[in-house]
């Protein structure tokens, strides 16, 4: 395993290597280009066709935390019944998306709560059952699983249980940011998104960029009667940014998105490997003439979108399923399973998932068991040339 | 794409005296002027004494205290001392490396808080078996892991004391079952540790730490609840560094006395900056559990001159003020003054030890950096994980050397 040594002179003279630098031999896992990416808002004009923004809306360019902060403002102000806690919120929380809230807001609305997952969910699950919109903030979504317990067995069963009472916990949110940024190891990149849609009774959204974000964090405060898990790719906070309107908007849950229109393939995905798959699609319409790949961004991942996918795969015939998190019994194999139900026929290809490795994200192994560009461009070959 | 907490590394405060090479390892202020005289010091390195204890050093609950006095010998206070200026060297070359950006990711210094972990190894024996939270560099040092591999651990390496899949929160060595990276989880664990000590009749204890941010957290309490129904050989230990994350004691926590969280378990609150008082507490509670008296629940009164982690500066939630003032009790100069009042080492000496663990040091930095990265191959990525063999069938794009079309 120990390699020969080399020369001290020699390794001077390297280049020093992040865990995610591309080699110089890339030609598809490059740096993902943010600022030209046909996935965000480039300027405020092409707001306007978006069919869920306001009608002359004015608009900011703001980063997915900012977007976040944008949304909590808003329903802060919206509605004395939106209370907003976690870890370290009051000072802005470590991803910044509360930043001066508390002090907008004051510390009975916005607070600090000490480090208890499970008494943060299960707090805010009796908050939301008493009438308030409680949006609760778990600092990473490695965190959340002592809070499972409250979201499974009493957030999820509130409103099938209530009997005649007619309580309910919507308004609930519990926030958390998830995914990979390339060196949070075992703890800081997990993406549990499956786990909550294995559960009737939670919606579970992942938003793509910030001016998505904003518009389905205040639908799932405000228009929704069952509780909402909001996971936040935290690698997007900072670098995806877009023209976000500044006025109150929602984007409806359990509604996917076409975010690009094609005709010989269907790409679902969500959240940050959208980014990916847009690349690899771009890379694949140059390499291979005349091919157009559609691609779906689910939005929310549960209840999900079954009839726009269904509609899109019958007419392209193929799909591939993107997502971070791991492979085995992950949200690929609930989409590729409804496909082969609901479109066997118009099949050309079996339904290809690329997803992370059924492995945990040791360290320095992040960029080996996430999608990345060449992986989904693998993959839309194979599938078209089946 | 940037690190999310790019824009924080920015917003980093000079801390005075942390993570400059050319600063001194602990201010020198002296804080006990009035030291007792020790009597009858021993010419022997090896010969047993006693040395006092500051009468402040202890609060109990339910509880005796220690006698204000330990048993120890020369060579051992020159221990302590090396040991206390070892973590801290090493913590503050893990800092250097991160501002260089050779470590990535999260990283917990436990700068301040040397006196806990060296004084906890110094009273129990290897077959005890210790478990702690996310700041867990000094105690994986004192459990036998070697500067190299922790070191190596932080760059990502293979030869790191994971092999490179850890990083700063998960480490492992004999007998120490880590490094846990969710606050909270490691103390039911630790307790099933205990149990299993008791099942085998080995004799010996458990060392459950964990912080004063995870003292909130639901399991912990579970945890005691079974470790004083079945009688478990575990002593509790909560770090209390007065802030979890950005979030000081008194806004978490209904009750600041951790000691006495136990209720139904005795508790003692040490003076976690006195490494001699760490010392004697940790010798009496072993003592106490290994008569089959029941778990204990201790306090260690210390304090984090570093931010939580390496995005915080460590400023935002605290004075600078306060922060000087806990740095003039800097548990490595209190020892310090000490040994130099009571005639057993120089102010020389004490530079010579500080010169030595320094060189000793760079040089394991250096081995560290010599360690080769984890290859990118299937068996290595997919170690722990699959049998061997059925690993995913991946064609192309395997790594980025690869994606060439």
């Amino acid at each position: 395993m120990v390699r020969p040594r080399a020369p001290r002179c020699l390794i001077a003279q390297i280049p020093r290597r992040y865990y995610s630098a591309p080699s110089p031999a890339a030609k598809l896992n490059l740096p993902l280009d943010f600022k030209t990416t046909p996935l965000l808002h480039h300027t405020p004009a092409t707001l306007s066709s978006v069919p869920n923004f306001p009608a002359g809306a004015t608009s900011k360019r703001l980063n997915l935390f900012q977007a976040i902060n944008s949304a909590l403002r808003t329903a802060l102000s919206s509605s004395d019944k939106v209370l907003l806690f976690g870890e370290d919120v009051a000072f802005g929380g470590v991803f910044r998306c509360s930043m001066d809230l508390q002090s907008e807001f004051g510390s009975d609305r916005v607070f600090n709560t000490p480090l208890t997952e499970q008494g943060i969910a299960g707090f805010a699950i009796g908050a939301a059952a008493e009438g308030m919109k409680p949006v609760a903030e778990l600092q990473f979504a490695d965190y959340m699983y002592p809070a499972f317990d409250q979201i499974v067995n009493e957030a999820a069963k509130f409103r099938y249980r209530e009997g005649n009472t007619g309580v309910n916990v919507g308004g609930l949110v519990i926030r958390m940011p998830c995914g990979a940024v390339g060196h949070g190891a075992l703890y800081h990149t997990q993406s549990p998104e499956s786990l909550f849609a294995h559960i009737p009774g939670v919606r579970v959204v992942m938003p793509r960029s910030p001016a998505q974000a904003k518009g389905l964090l205040l639908s799932s405060i405000f228009e929704h009667n069952d509780p909402v898990i909001f996971m936040e790719p935290k690698g997007l906070y900072r670098a995806a940014a877009e023209y976000v309107p500044n006025e109150y908007y929602t984007i409806p849950l359990s509604k996917a998105e076409i975010v690009k229109p094609g005709k010989d393939l269907t790409i679902i995905s969500y959240g940050q490997p959208l980014y990916h798959c847009s690349a690899a699609i771009s890379a694949i319409e140059k390499t291979m003439k005349g091919v157009n790949i559609e691609l779906i961004d689910l939005r929310t991942i549960y209840p999900w979108d079954r009839q726009t996918v269904l509609e899109s795969v019958r007419r392209t015939g193929r799909a591939v399923v993107v997502h971070e998190s791991m492979v085995n019994y992950g949200v690929g194999a609930e989409v590729a399973a409804t496909l082969q139900e609901g479109a066997f026929l118009r099949l050309e290809a079996p339904v290809k998932r690329v997803a992370g490795w059924s492995t945990h994200t040791g360290l320095t192994y992040e960029q080996f068991i996430l999608p990345d560009v060449a992986r989904i461009f693998d993959a839309i070959k194979q599938t078209l040339e089946y | 794409m940037r690190p999310f907490n790019a824009s924080l590394l920015s917003l980093r405060a000079r801390i005075p005296g942390l993570g400059t090479s050319t600063c001194p390892l602990y201010t020198s202020t002296r804080r006990f002027a009035q030291v007792a005289n020790v009597q009858d010091i021993p010419t022997e390195d090896d010969k047993p004494f006693t040395v006092p204890i500051a009468d402040t050093s202890f609060e109990t609950y339910h509880f005796d205290p220690p006698t204000y006095s330990v048993k120890t010998t020369k060579s051992q206070l020159k221990q302590l001392f090396r040991d206390m200026t070892t973590i801290r060297r090493m913590e503050l070359t893990a800092d250097g490396l991160y501002k260089q950006r050779k470590i990535r990711g999260f990283c917990h210094l436990s700068i301040g808080q040397e006196a806990v972990s060296v004084g906890i190894e110094h009273a129990i024996t290897r077959e005890d078996k210790l478990i702690t939270a996310y700041r867990s560099h000094g105690n994986t040092l004192m459990r036998g892991g070697t500067i190299k591999s922790i070191l190596g651990e932080l760059l990502g390496r293979r030869d790191g004391i994971a092999h490179g899949k850890g990083g700063s929160m998960h480490m492992y060595a004999k007998s120490f079952f880590g490094g846990n990276g969710i606050v909270g989880t490691s103390v039911p664990l630790g307790t099933g540790i205990a149990f299993a000590q008791q099942y085998d009749q080995t004799g010996n204890i458990t060392v459950n730490l964990y912080g004063d941010g995870a003292a909130n957290q639901g399991q912990v309490h579970e945890a005691f609840n079974m470790a004083k129904l079945w009688n478990l050989p575990v002593i509790f230990g909560c770090e209390n560094n007065k802030y979890g994350m950005g979030t000081s004691v008194e806004r978490a926590s209904a009750s600041t006395e951790y000691y006495k969280r136990g209720q139904y378990i005795p508790g003692l609150k040490v003076d976690g900056m006195d490494v001699l008082a760490v010392l004697a507490a940790m010798r009496h509670g072993r003592e106490w559990v290994k008569a089959g008296k029941g778990p204990l629940v201790y306090e260690y009164a210390t304090y984090r001159f570093a931010g939580h982690s390496m995005s915080d500066p460590g400023t935002a939630y605290r004075t600078r003020e306060e922060l000087q003032t806990e740095r003039s009790n800097d548990p490595i100069s209190n020892l310090k003054s000490k040994l130099i009042d009571w005639g057993i080492m120089t102010e020389d000496e004490a530079r010579a030890v500080d010169k030595e663990v320094r060189g000793m040091v760079s040089r394991e930095v250096e081995a560290a950096e010599q360690m080769p990265v984890p290859e990118p191959r299937w068996d290595v990525l997919f170690e722990d994980i699959y049998v061997p063999g059925s690993e995913p069938d991946q064609r192309r794009g395997r790594t980025v050397d690869e994606t060439v079309y």
